[in-house]
This record gives structure tokens, sequence and C-alpha cells, in this order.
């Protein structure tokens, strides 16, 4: 069997604030729509929102080794969709 | 219903604040503020929402300008922005209507009007056009054609439509606005009457292009703490709910802020929960039929203007933020007092109150946690010095008011809670009707809240509903129920 694709919702303030608590809903639907392909959990600061300004384009989630920046929902799910192909 | 839907104007409002507090940190606030709308949209930058990149900037330039407290209809364009900066330096008092619409951005949405869509069959039947009570519609080149002039849109033709192919087009802070305060105006901008308007902040969450805006009163407040003055905290209960940190860590992370301490409105609210549980008793034996609680700002300012026939009904007791501030300001006289807010209805309510100075919504707050680099998950944890009670910090749910006051009637006298959770045009016609008739065939103790779900559904919120709720559930199960806090302050 192919390993499993993580996801990392970045639930640090920076992308908290920036819209990740909207995000907190993958760790529900995300399994529920994939079941065991996919790992999904909410871990603190990625260290991404620092590096210079970067802020602004907070939230960040990690698809396995992808950063998706301002991410959505929409965004994370084609994500994972295209790493599913 | 969605409560506090990812919106992605709300990346845009609090990037603008970040930037604009970073900026207040700098030796030239007004020039880095000015600079904000080049440095999110620089020259070659593909302009995501509009037209070019100029438009783009003029509306961030906007933005700013609400960012500053300032009203966006009231300020000219001519004006530099170091000049909007040092005005806001001076001001003693912030702006007294606490909403301003960026008109330029609201052009996109159209009026509300009756619209036939592709849908049209330019059937045999045309009962659109028999169904019309204004001759407003004809059929030209086989499809119904409305005559704006003659129509009313009373929406009777979309109801007839075999085909539904006639529907209203609605503006969404005109639909959402419970009491028909905000419309578009002949130029296609919508503005406020703040007469009617009984600041609930729908229309804030309503807008798809985020074109409402709260006036921020952030900059006054940094300009306090700068000036070394002693600057307290007060916040609302629903904050626990709104970021990834204990409440003990949001209590550590608030001073670093600059705040020399931070008490809990929950505090305020065991007086009101005391207060309002003797005035109900004292006014049931007396003979009323109901009574409404007094403690959203947004459901008192809509009786004031438009149910005053509501009044004898509403407790007299006092909100949670109106206890909490007097308690702050007594034990501390020479201390300036913000509160930390989940709706723009609170900063009315502070207006009228001499002991609450500024306030500052969560988004706000999460914005300058940002600029500051303070990371709440990673702060130590510092506890209040009067822990509120269980009930006190529930009042920010649904239910959570009335559930307090019911804990404290003595158990001759029934209570039956009834709630309105959310004002709507609906919801206000029940008020109207219990008014009225002078009683409430549901029950005898209404609470009412502004927002669905209660003060953690606010417009200003940064959580979404679901988890902001357990968050908050957890802080009130570790927290000790009000019978005991009464039995041990009365022993002392
Ligand atoms: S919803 Fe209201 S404020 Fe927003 S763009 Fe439309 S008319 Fe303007
Ligand atoms: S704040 Fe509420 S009452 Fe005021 S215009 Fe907006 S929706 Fe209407
Ligand atoms: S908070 Fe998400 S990268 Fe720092």
């Amino acid at each position: 069997m192919d390993k499993k694709i993580s996801v990392k919702v970045c639930l640090g303030t920076t992308c908290f604030v920036m819209g990740s608590a909207n995000l907190q809903e993958l760790i529900d639907t995300v399994p529920a729509k994939y079941g065991d392909k996919v790992d999904v959990s909410g871990v603190p600061c990625l260290g991404l929102c620092s590096i210079d300004w970067e802020f602004s384009k907070a939230p960040y989630v990690k698809v396995d080794d992808e950063v998706i920046k301002e991410a959505t929902v929409e965004k994370v799910l084609k994500a994972i969709d295209e790493k599913l192909k | 219903m969605v409560m506090n839907a990812p919106r992605q104007t709300s990346h845009l409002k609090r990037e603008i604040l970040i930037r604009l507090i970073k900026a207040f940190y700098t030796d030239d606030f007004g020039e880095n503020a000015r600079l904000i709308p080049y440095q999110m949209r620089p020259k070659d930058f593909e302009a995501p929402y509009r037209c070019c990149v100029y438009k783009e900037r003029a509306i961030l330039r906007d933005r700013t300008i609400a960012g500053l407290g300032l009203s966006i209809e009231e300020t000219d364009d001519s004006i530099h922005m170091a000049e909007l900066a040092k005005k806001v330096l001076e001001r003693e008092k912030p702006e007294e209507n606490p909403l301003t619409v960026l008109q330029t951005a609201c052009k996109g949405c159209v009026p509300s009007r009756i619209y036939v869509t592709d849908l049209c069959q330019g059937c045999v039947a045309r009962p659109c056009v028999n169904t019309c009570k204004f001759g407003a519609i004809s059929v030209k080149n086989g499809k119904s054609v409305i005559d704006p002039d003659k129509c009313k849109n009373c929406g009777m033709c979309a109801q007839v439509c075999p085909y539904q192919a006639i529907t209203k087009i609605i503006v969404p802070c005109e639909s959402a606005c419970p009491v028909g305060a905000i419309a578009k105006d002949e130029n296609g901008h919508a503005k406020i009457d703040f007469d009617k308007c009984i600041s609930c902040g729908k229309c804030v969450s309503a807008c798809p292009f985020g074109a409402v805006h709260e006036k921020s009163q952030i900059i006054d407040v940094l300009k306090t703490i700068k000036a070394g003055k002693k600057v307290i905290a007060m916040v609302a209960p629903a904050m626990f709910g709104q970021l990834p940190c204990s409440p003990k860590q949001l209590k550590e992370a608030i001073q670093k802020l600059g705040f020399a301490d931070v008490y809990e409105v929950a505090q305020g609210a065991d007086v009101t929960t005391k207060n309002e549980a003797k005035e109900f008793e004292e006014r049931l034996l007396k003979g009323a039929e109901f009574m409404t609680t007094s403690c959203c700002a947004g459901y008192n300012e809509l009786v004031d203007k438009h149910i005053p026939e509501l009044k004898p009904f509403r407790s007299d007791t006092r909100t949670p933020l109106y206890y909490t501030a007097e308690i702050v300001k007594k034990e501390h006289p020479d201390a300036v007092t913000v509160f930390f807010s989940p709706c723009v209805a609170k900063r009315r309510e502070a207006l009228k109150d001499d002991n609450v100075d500024y306030v500052l919504n969560y988004e706000e707050v999460g914005a300058w946690l940002i600029a500051m680099n303070i990371k709440v998950e990673d702060c130590g944890e510092s506890s209040f010095k009067t822990e509120a009670s269980a009930e006190g910090r529930n009042y920010a749910v649904t239910g959570g008011v009335a559930k307090a006051v019911k804990t404290l009637v003595p158990e001759e006298i029934p209570v039956y809670p009834v709630m309105i959770d959310g004002l709507n045009k609906q919801s206000i016609r029940d008020l109207k009707k219990y008014a009225k008739n002078g009683e409430c065939e549901l029950g005898n103790l209404i609470e009412v809240m502004a927002c669905t779900g209660g003060c953690l559904g606010g417009n200003a919120n940064v959580n979404a509903y679901k988890p902001a709720l357990k968050q908050l559930t957890n802080y009130v199960k570790e927290s000790k129920s009000i019978k005991e806090t009464e039995e041990a302050g009365e022993k002392a």
C-alpha cells in the first residue's frame, strides 16, 4: 500500500487569526471523506509566518511537502485529490 | 445557517490592521500608513479582485482609513494619509457612529430588483404578464421584460412563473439588516441610517465585498499604552473561545501587549445575574407576566429605537460590561479601560458609559498579536485575581444568561426561559407581540441575543462557531458555580 498523505493544518496564532480557525473542520471532514488514505492534524506554528512579512499569506497548510498559502478548504481538498491521482 | 463563515474579506481587513499596527511602531507612522496599499499591491502585481491595481489601492486606502477609526464617507481622497494619521493621534475620543461603508467597493452589487433570467421560455400562458398588477411586464422578442419604472418589486411574477425563470435579486446587507437601516442610495452606494441602526453588525458579516467596516480604535489604544498610561483590559467571555490557547495563556498574552492587568467581564456578569434574579423575583411577585434580559447591546438599542413599548418589560439591571468597568475604575481610578468585544453593538454601549474608554474587537486583538509576533500558544500562564463563575463565563452562549438567572431565583418562583436566538424580522415581530399583549405564551424569562448562537456568533469573532463553543464550554466546566461563589462571598 502507498504511503499515507499527511495534511498538517497550522493552528499557530498567525494562521489561526488569518483563517485556519475555519480550516479546523478539515480535521473531521477529511477522514470522513478519504478514510485512512490521509492523515490530518492541527499542528503548532510551522514557522512560515515569521519569515519577513509572510503573515499576509497565512493560513498555511502542508500537504506532504507542499506548502499551501492562503489556504482554504477547497484548496486543501484539491491538493489531496491531486496527490491521490 | 453557517455562523462565522470563512470570509476572504476578513483576511484583507486583518492584514490591513496588522500593517497599520506595525506602521504605528515605526518612526514615521503617517508615511508608513500611506504605503500600506502600495505594499499590498505593488507595481507589477496582478489585481486579484478588481480591474487594476490603482482601483485596488484606492479601496485599500479606504480600508486603512476605517482602520484609523475615521469615516470613509466623510474623508476626502485628496487628504494626505500623514495628515489623517496626525488627526487620529490627536483625537481624544473615538467617533460616534461605529460603522462606515466603503462605497467604492459597493458599486458591484446591483440594487435589489426583480429580474427575468434566461430560463424564460416566452410561454403562451404568460402568467407573469397577467399576474402583474402594475402592468410592468410585457413580452418582447419572445421573452418577458420588466419595465423598471412600473415594477414595485412585489415579486408576484416570480411566484407564478412555471419555469421559475424570474428571481428577486437581493442586496445582502439590505436583506440581513433586521431593522431596514441600510439601503442602496440613488448612486448605488449602501448607506446606513444611524437613527435606525442598532449596531447589530449583521451587515458587516453579510456583505460579500467586505464593504461595511467597523471604525477601529486600535490606534487610540496603542497611543495610550505608548504614553505609559495604566491600561486595563476587560475581556468578554466569548474571547476565551477565540484563540488557540488556555484562558490563562490569553491573559499573559494580553499583558505582553502592554496591558497592566486583565479582568474577566464574566465577573461583572455575576453581578448582573444576582441583580437580575432579584429583579425577576420582585417583578413576578408584583404580577408581571414576563421580563426580558438586558445584557445584549444590540437588543437594548432595538428596544430604545424601535420597540419602546417593550421598555417596561426589559430588566433594569445593567450589563456585565457596566459592572465590570465600575469595579475596575473603583479599584484603579487612574486606569484607562479597554473592552475586548465580539461585536459592533458594544461600541455604542461603551460610548455611553464613562467607565469604558475604548473598545477593541477580537479581529483587532488577533491582528495586534500577529503584529507583535506574540504566539499565544507559547505564552506562560497568568491567573485572574478574581475568578468569575461558570454561569458568568457561559453568558456568551445562547441560553447562558437565562440559565444563570434561573440558578439564583428561589425555587418557589417558577422560571420558564424563552430564547430569542438572533434578531431578525420574525423575532422582532414576536417581541412586539409580547409587548402588545403584555404576555408571552412561551414563558416568563425572555433572553434576547442579537446574534445567532449568542456572543460567540458576533460579527468580529475569529474562531469558527463550533470549535469556539467547545473551547468555551471546557472553560465553563472547570469553573465553580455561582452558587458556590455566592456562599463563599457571604461567609467572608
Ligand atoms: S452587500 Fe451592501 S454594502 Fe455590500 S456591496 Fe452590496 S450594497 Fe454594498
Ligand atoms: S449594524 Fe445591524 S442595524 Fe445597523 S445597518 Fe447593519 S444590519 Fe442594520
Ligand atoms: S502560525 Fe502558521 S506558520 Fe506560523
